[in-house]
């Protein structure tokens, strides 16, 4: 049962260099309880999204267009004054650098007890202790005493912890963790990442989590949108993402994550070239210019999202035949080498 | 705290001495004109102006008169003679007319922070918007404006007898007077009040407007809206909060600088303010009158300074360690 539907979302910015296509028909659901990823480099889309759903980014210059269902209501129609209702009450988001997203003159206590009273009449002690309790759900010591605290007498770990309870301090249904753990240590991301799915599984909360991390994700969700250039390539369950992955460009994030299990000398292959431009896009497959599989049709035809692999709902936008995708991720997932796994492969040819 | 505060306390001691220094290198070594020569009257004789140096001390070596005067400040607030009111002391001088510029600044920081941070703030909100645009370009007629030009041009208008569109309410130039009814003394304050905080108001727009648009920018506005608090709450509690900061430093000064006296708006109305009080001596060669306002001037400046850094630390939370 979906939460939350977007269909053909279009967000688009006019600016003095050009319309900025910041997301450009994208299409993915959350059901309710579940945890879907949105995986992409910046630049793709997918934090813009994320704040257009919460009314986040309307202005003079930006054309919105699409629907975002949430439990049937088209979010993009509602009027601010409905979104504010919905905004961290039934969904609430975590942002990326709790540092910066904490009000540095206020204490913790008082940012808490704001989140819930902007929904609900209760006095502000009464508040207080909502935020005591929930800064013990989430695993920081002493709450009561560190209520009057200020954001910036707090460890990065502990603030991200402070983001997470206002967020779930009034029970969304759904939370959009965007980057949640890049502003911080590695040994300390793993705690959030621990701390956000647990709460999810206690809470039966649905979670997007906007990541640029493959390894984040994995554990945490049960579905995978991956996003390019505004638009979402390749769509799939977790387990049938890593298993037979089918675009070019998650092949490229899944091998440039470094393996335990990888031989010593096997070099990491990044992906060449930089995320395109949103105002100049490139034409055709719009990952042409850093595709290593790329062929001439390539850079006239814009692929639709189709069904791809074999598992149920897994799309992907490429014009690869199934066959040859089949073929080359085989080769990658050896060991081969981009260009290796290309000269072996016969490109371009449906018979095979 | 206290540690910090006594630091700055005795470093704004030492600023005073340095400050009475220079005032009185550059009014006793560099004189325009010998005051002994000005109260002599008429064809004085050199046995006269001899007399007169040796009562007012002049004859003195320049430390000598120097370190009598320094010490008499510091200890007794004895700031000296005024050369030319009947030999004044120049501290009751000076307490006379201090009343008088404090109201002023008092009105006039009322009026300008008023206008001035809603116009600013509602400029940030509709960013842009015609709105916006015309306070930009009334602002820069506010600022460009000269003090007595705009003093001049109100009393030709608005002074009840003989301005152009002459209100009754407000009193012409000289209408206040020390020992006036409160009442009576507002009034004749309005008009000074309205010409001095003009250009004040301009800039706080602009600083207030510049600050306010920084800061809405920040993670921490959107995370309020994410949150679901209303647009106003988020304006003025998470936005103006941390946009005020700066403003609360130069307004420090402005009044530290403005309780010295408004030379210009004083004058022109005829208030009798420490600004006037310096600008008559100014006139007369008054020394001892002179250099009382300068100290009285880097004082409040001083005091002021402080406050600010004080209240800075109860704002902003992070600069308390």
């Amino acid at each position: 049962m979906a939460l939350l539907e977007v269909k053909d979302l279009r967000v688009h910015f006019d600016t003095d260099d050009g319309v900025v296509h910041a997301v450009d028909g994208v299409s993915y659901s959350v059901d309710v309880g579940r945890a879907l990823g949105v995986v992409g480099e910046s630049g793709s889309g997918k934090s813009v999204s994320s704040l257009t759903f919460l009314g986040l980014t309307r202005a003079k210059n930006a054309h919105i267009s699409g629907e975002v269902l949430f439990d049937g209501r088209d979010l993009l129609q509602m009027s601010d004054k409905e979104l504010r209702a919905i905004r961290g009450e039934e969904i609430a988001m975590i942002f990326q650098d709790p540092l910066t997203s904490l009000h540095p003159f206020y204490c913790i206590g008082d940012q808490l007890a704001e989140a819930v009273r902007a929904h609900h009449k209760v006095s502000k002690s009464a508040a207080r202790d909502k935020a005591v309790e929930q800064l013990r759900l989430v695993g920081m010591p002493d709450p009561r005493g560190r209520l009057d605290a200020y954001p910036h007498e707090f460890s990065g770990g502990m603030r991200q912890r402070t983001m997470i309870a206002m967020a779930l301090i009034n029970e969304p249904r759904l939370i959009i963790a965007d980057e949640p753990t890049t502003a911080l240590d590695v040994t300390v991301q793993a705690q959030i990442l621990e701390l956000i799915g647990r709460l999810q599984q206690e809470t039966g909360t649905a979670v997007i989590l906007i990541t640029h991390d493959l390894g984040v994700v994995a554990e945490m969700t049960q579905e995978i949108a991956v996003m390019y250039s505004g638009r979402v390539i390749e769509r799939a369950s977790t387990t049938a993402l890593f298993a037979e992955p089918q675009h070019p460009y998650t092949w490229g994030l899944l091998r440039s994550i470094p393996r335990l299990d990888a031989a010593r000398d096997v070099k990491l292959e990044p992906i060449e070239g930089r995320p395109p431009s949103l105002i100049n896009r490139p034409s055709g497959c719009h990952f042409h210019p850093r595709c290593p599989y790329v062929l001439e049709a390539h850079k006239r035809v814009d692929p639709e999202l189709e069904a791809a692999g074999s598992a149920e709902g897994h799309v992907a936008a490429c014009l690869l035949p199934p066959s040859t995708r089949r073929e080359l991720w085989r080769r990658l997932a050896d060991g081969q080498a981009s260009s290796q796994a290309r000269a072996a492969v016969p490109m371009g040819d449906s018979a095979s | 705290m206290a540690g910090f505060i006594v630091r700055r306390l005795l470093g704004g001691l030492l600023l005073l001495v340095v400050v009475s220094a220079v005032t009185f290198v550059i009014f006793t070594v560099f004189p325009s004109t010998d005051p002994a020569l000005l109260r002599a009257g008429r064809q004085p004789t050199q046995e006269i102006i001899a007399q007169i140096r040796i009562d007012l001390g002049l004859d003195k070596p320049y430390l000598t008169q120097f370190v009598d005067y320094v010490t008499g400040v510091f200890t007794q607030f004895d700031l000296g003679r005024s050369y030319v009111s009947g030999r004044r002391p120049v501290a009751d001088e000076i307490f006379d007319n201090l009343p008088a510029t404090l109201w002023l600044t008092a009105g006039a920081v009322v009026l300008w922070l008023t206008v001035g941070l809603s116009i600013g703030i509602l400029a940030a909100v509709r960013h842009r918007s015609i709105f916006d645009r015309l306070s930009i370009g009334l602002s820069l007629i506010a600022v460009s404006a000269p003090v007595y030009w705009l003093g001049l041009v109100s009393l030709y208008l608005f002074a009840p007898e003989g301005g152009a569109l002459g209100v009754e309410f407000l009193g012409g130039q000289g209408a206040y007077q020390i020992g006036q009814p409160i009442g009576e003394r507002i009034q004749a304050l309005v008009l000074p009040w309205c010409v001095l905080a003009a250009s004040f108001a301009a800039i706080y727009s602009r600083l207030m407007r510049g600050s306010l648009l920084e800061v809405m920018g920040e993670d921490y506005i959107r995370t309020a809206r994410a949150k679901g608090v209303s647009e106003g709450r988020v304006i003025l509690r998470h936005g103006v909060r941390s946009a005020v900061t700066p403003v609360v430093t130069v307004l420090g000064l402005d009044i530290g600088i403005l309780l010295g006296g408004a030379i210009l708006t004083e004058t022109v109305f005829n208030v009798p303010g420490v600004g006037r009080l310096a600008f008559d001596a100014i006139s007369r060669g008054d020394l001892p009158i002179i250099q009382g306002t300068v100290l009285v001037g880097a004082f409040f400046i001083v005091i002021l300074n402080l406050l600010v850094d004080v209240l800075y630390a109860y704002l902003d939370p992070r600069v308390r360690h």
